[in-house]
């Protein structure tokens, strides 16, 4: 198709678009209001089952299913990306000799707080049906503080202490205990992914049953596969070479 | 004015489509997209607000927003940050294999 084409067609669809959009918005609930039926019921459900973050009951207890779709689509992305990214038949993983210089006061920082994001990253984790957080945001905040190796250390040093193939292994098994708590919910009461497990007392770290189990479940997979993920793009950019 | 919000998200959507539209580098392209799919936590979170409420954590005084939109938008986010590893991992493989990376110049078929 011509750019030409293309606009026309973009300016369009857009226009049409626009004016739906609009038509449709004139008839939406005034925005800051006070109806939000689906709060109403979502809120107590939560404190009934001892999760204070609501939003973690809904995401683990409520609304579980759509999660595990959540997760299994995380799950896709990471195995498609790290096929795309697997070097070819051309190509070779190969170290760099020489790896740059990192500024005194950026390696302090990063060994002073590579202990405290991970801490920081299991609290968010463990605690995600108590305060806001959860198994993504932790996960997230895991990964991304293990890089601190090689933002103050080097590619060498992330590269051994950062074996993939754990995290790979890790990563099945975090999808595969959410299945299997699943199936025990199935079992025991009933329902996929039921919240079987006892819930407690409202505010405790081992509290909201399953809740709890599948933040870790999740923080794990979280985790596993934005370290794999993070693995393959760097050894694109730093040591994946065509070899002629 | 108090549908600004939600304009604010209809824009979000068409100007990231634009982008894409008029994009001559891929990885803007997946920008544009990334940015077209961030109307959708505008919109969520704009249906989910409650004025003076706080949020969704037990404790909070008063009212609390909606938790429902905010765990949808929590999925969201995981999809959308997903997509986006998935379309740069294939934008380096265009990139080897074409040479380039803009989108006028891949047109053609390759056998």
């Amino acid at each position: 198709m011509s750019r030409r084409a293309r606009w026309v067609v973009f300016w369009l669809g857009g226009l049409g678009v626009a004016v739906l959009f609009v038509l449709a918005v004139l008839r939406l609930p005034e925005f800051g209001g006070l109806v939000h039926p689906y709060r109403d019921l979502s809120v107590p459900a939560a404190m009934g089952r001892s999760s204070p973050n609501v939003v973690s009951s809904i995401n683990f207890d409520q609304r579980a299913l759509d999660t595990l779709g959540e997760e299994t689509i995380l799950l896709g992305s990471v195995v498609g990306a790290a096929a795309l990214l697997r070097p070819s038949k051309d190509e070779k993983e190969q170290l760099a000799k020489e790896e740059g210089r990192v500024l005194e006061a950026t390696k302090l920082l990063g060994y002073l707080l590579l202990p405290v994001t991970l801490i920081l990253g299991a609290d968010v984790v463990t605690h995600g049906h108590l305060t806001p957080g959860g198994g993504f945001q932790g996960g997230v905040v895991l990964a991304t503080g293990l890089h601190l190796l090689y933002v103050a250390g080097s590619y060498r040093m992330l590269r051994r202490l950062r074996p993939v193939s754990w995290y790979e292994m890790a990563e099945a098994a975090g999808a595969g205990a959410f299945v299997v708590l699943g199936f025990v919910g199935l079992f025991l009461a009933g329902s996929f992914l039921a919240n079987v497990l006892p819930w407690g007392t409202l505010g405790d770290l081992f509290s909201s049953g399953s809740v709890f189990a599948l933040n870790v479940a999740v923080g794990a997979e979280v985790t596993s596969g934005v370290v794999v993920l993070l693995a393959r793009f760097l050894a694109q950019a730093l040591s994946v070479r065509e070899v002629k | 004015m108090n549908l600004l919000p939600y304009l604010v998200a209809g824009w979000l959507l068409l100007i990231g489509c634009f982008g894409v539209v008029r994009s001559r580098d891929l990885i803007h392209t997946v920008v544009c997209v990334a940015i077209a799919q961030s109307g959708t936590y505008v919109l969520l979170l704009g249906i989910g607000f409650q004025r003076g409420a706080s949020a969704p954590v037990q404790g909070a005084p008063g009212a609390v927003v909606d938790p429902v939109v905010q765990a949808l938008t929590l999925t969201d986010i995981v999809v959308s940050a997903t997509v986006t590893a998935l379309l740069l991992a294939l934008v380096i493989q265009i990139s080897k294999r074409a040479g380039t990376v803009d989108p006028d110049e891949l047109d053609e078929l390759r056998g």
